[in-house]
């Protein structure tokens, strides 16, 4: 192996400073608020609680993963469709899908408030004939629609970004070959642009998870992810070691569930990708 | 041409959604210039201000949000005219939120306006710089000492000016609830299912339980507590209640929820939107409050901060805070003031308040306990499909993984063979 350079270390200097600072001393400093008590002393009290928090755990992800899957969903197509077009619409379309990015991600959810309320937009429409306002705000409908309207470009842009890079070439060889439509997607397109659906869903599916702001203001406090158990425990019961344990837990279980997802994505040296 | 159409499509979507967008805990100040009320104080006052010095100093206020006028008086402005100090004015929406910054650190305010419970905790914690009554003679004068003062016992006078007083209430929907309610335990009854708005945050939350329940709200016996999350639990199943806190305004004024838990001037407001709702003080009691103006340490301004405190107790700045605010004061000079349109409000002024109980700060082990308990209320669901969906999914999982390792086994022995 090469030995780097000199002055690559000291090109990298900056970004090893950068990555100490922001994202090392951060964790350390999680992970020692998660195994002390408010006095510094080390206890496993706060990993020991979190068992309490099992269910609202598995809400999470459960909630995550639906959102997810909606994306990959609505998202797969439609890059799809996308890299099948002209460049210049291509440019404007993509610019089209990171315009809501543009605004502060608050505002875009609260916005959502006034849309699904029931005196809101889609309610006065509806009720222009007569139809009984439809109760969507404060439902699990609600934050999973939130969770897709936000992350969705998240979801878009790495899937656009694989197929559109993806050589036509070797579509027109399995059609040579004999493939159907199906089977050059199956065999073909899926398997190309499975890089794109594994930084997809990670991105998509990480916030998904420990979200906070999309549950109280669409879920009402009627649904209570993990993300508002941690908010809770740094705003308003100061309890940071809690906050700290929970946090880290969290952590892990998004390491595992991507490390499942990379055994899927990874694993297409024997030709089959998922399944 | 494609550019410009979504250059035009983005500013379209950008202002519709500004409009209605409203983010909480936005900093905002007072920027309305009322030009005729630059005038409202006599030369003395003015003098007074002016001779404290304060020129070219900056004052950093940090208060609840909508808690100050900026409509009729100008509050801020005035004092910055005033006084030639600048302020910089930003809000909180919460005592919790508040003291998770200030004791966070990094942050220097010269004023701060925290409730009852918090201004005990910041003394206890030595948080809060002592006032100088010398440069708030306003308090003396105007402080209605008979109504108010034993509210400021235990020696929270030396840390902290009133601002205001309030009390919970309980509202109700006329349209809805046929019966005046008499007794909290009405959020209870199931044939209100849907329709219930309940505090979101687990102190007064709690507190309309241990109400109900007959317990001490400021109790530190943890079956006690124990007993009241059971109890909100079982709220919680059986009504299925909304947590809100400034949502409860467009929710009542909408017609739509029979009751709502909340506080005692801001029935005033609702009711000015929505005249069907009503409100009782229910027979077990209700929680009474203050909100008090401090000084933290770490103030840069301590003498500014004071100015401040003396210049909201001004016949004319608090008749007008009192006003906008929908809260009781405890200003002689406005109570007294036939000009003062809420004095008449049963709801505000209340007659004869019987069963009343304060917060008090509680041990660090107490509240933690108290937002476990929260957490659990909150995060029942009857979800036992999810469990098994959630399971069924860890599985299909498990089993094509093993699947794939035993298939790869499988043809690593085929190669070999």
């Amino acid at each position: 192996m090469k030995k780097s350079s000199f002055i690559q270390k000291v090109i990298n200097a900056p970004y090893m400073l950068w990555s100490v600072l922001f994202i090392v001393a951060p964790l350390i400093m999680v992970a020692y608020y998660a195994f002390t008590d408010a006095n510094g002393n080390f206890t496993l009290d706060n990993i020991m609680q979190i068992g309490d928090y099992t269910a609202t755990f598995i809400l999470s992800i459960s909630y995550g993963a639906v959102a997810t899957v909606i994306c990959l969903l609505i998202a797969y197509p439609f890059a799809y469709a996308l890299a099948q077009t002209k460049a210049s619409f291509q440019r404007v379309a993509t610019m089209l899908v990171m315009l809501p990015m543009w605004m502060s991600f608050l505002i875009r959810t609260y916005s959502w408030i006034t849309i699904l309320g029931e005196s809101g937009v889609i309610n006065s429409f509806l009720g222009l004939f007569g139809v009984e306002p439809l109760k969507m705000l404060n439902t699990g409908g609600a934050v999973i629609l939130g969770m897709v309207y936000n992350f969705l470009p998240f979801m878009i842009l790495p899937l656009y970004t694989a197929l559109s890079k993806m050589d036509n070439s070797l579509v027109e060889a399995a059609q040579d070959l004999g493939c159907n439509k199906f089977y050059c997607l199956r065999k073909v397109i899926f398997p190309l642009s499975v890089p794109g659906i594994a930084s997809g869903v990670t991105m998509v599916f990480v916030p998904c998870v420990s979200t906070f702001y999309i549950t109280q203001k669409l879920g009402g406090g009627q649904i209570t992810l993990i993300g508002d158990v941690i908010e809770g425990q740094f705003q308003t019961a100061y309890n940071y070691n809690l906050g700290a344990a929970l946090s880290l837990v969290l952590m892990v279980m998004i390491l595992i569930c991507l490390g499942v997802l990379n055994y899927f994505t990874d694993n297409d040296d024997d030709g089959g990708v998922l399944i | 041409m494609k550019e410009i159409i979504s250059l035009l499509l983005a500013l379209v979507v950008l202002f519709s959604l500004s409009a209605c967008g409203n983010g909480d805990n936005v900093e905002e100040t007072p920027t309305q210039q009322n030009e005729n009320n630059v005038d409202i104080f006599s030369e003395e006052v003015k003098a007074y201000y002016k001779n404290l010095g304060l020129q070219g100093t900056t004052l950093n206020v940090y208060n609840w949000g909508e808690y100050i006028d900026d409509e009729e008086i100008d509050v801020i402005t005035q004092f910055e005219n005033l006084t030639g100090c600048e302020v910089n004015y930003t809000t909180f929406e919460s005592n919790e939120n508040m003291y998770s910054k200030l004791s966070g650190g990094g942050v220097s305010y010269d004023i701060i306006i925290p409730s009852d419970y918090m201004v005990e905790r910041l003394m206890a914690e030595e948080m809060l710089l002592e006032l100088d009554y010398s440069n708030i003679p306003n308090f003396n004068k105007y402080f209605d000492n008979e109504r108010y003062g034993n509210l400021i016992e235990n020696g929270i006078k030396d840390y902290a000016a009133i601002y205001n007083v309030g009390s919970t209430i309980l509202i109700y929907n006329k349209n809805l609830v046929k019966e005046e309610p008499t007794s909290w335990k009405v959020l209870w009854d199931e044939q209100y299912k849907g329709k219930v708005l309940m505090f979101n945050n687990p102190r007064d939350a709690f507190a309309v339980a241990q109400f109900a329940l007959g317990q001490d709200i400021n109790t530190t016996n943890m079956t006690d507590w124990d007993t009241a999350a059971d109890y909100l639990l079982e709220q919680r199943q059986k009504v299925r209640p909304e947590y809100v806190m400034d949502e409860v305004f467009i929710k009542m004024e909408s017609g739509e929820y029979a009751l709502a838990t909340y506080y005692a001037g801001d029935y005033e407001l609702m009711v000015e939107n929505n005249p069907d709702l009503g409100f009782v003080f229910p027979q077990e009691g209700v929680n009474t409050f203050f909100d008090a103006m401090c000084v933290p340490k770490g103030s840069q301004n301590k003498k500014g901060a004071e100015a401040f405190i003396n210049f909201m107790m001004e016949p004319e700045i608090a008749l007008a805070n009192a006003e906008y605010i929908y809260y009781a004061t405890p200003n002689k000079s406005v109570l007294e003031n036939p000009d003062y349109s809420l004095i008449d409000s049963d709801a505000i002024y209340p007659e004869n308040l019987e069963k009343t109980q304060s917060f008090h700060n509680l041990p660090v082990d107490t509240l933690q306990y108290m937002n476990s308990l929260w957490m659990k209320v909150k995060g029942e669901n009857d979800a036992q499909g999810l469990y098994i969906a959630f399971f069924s999914v860890i599985a299909v999982v498990m089993v094509i993984i093993i699947a794939n390792i035993l298939k790869k086994k499988r043809m690593a022995k085929f190669y070999n063979v």
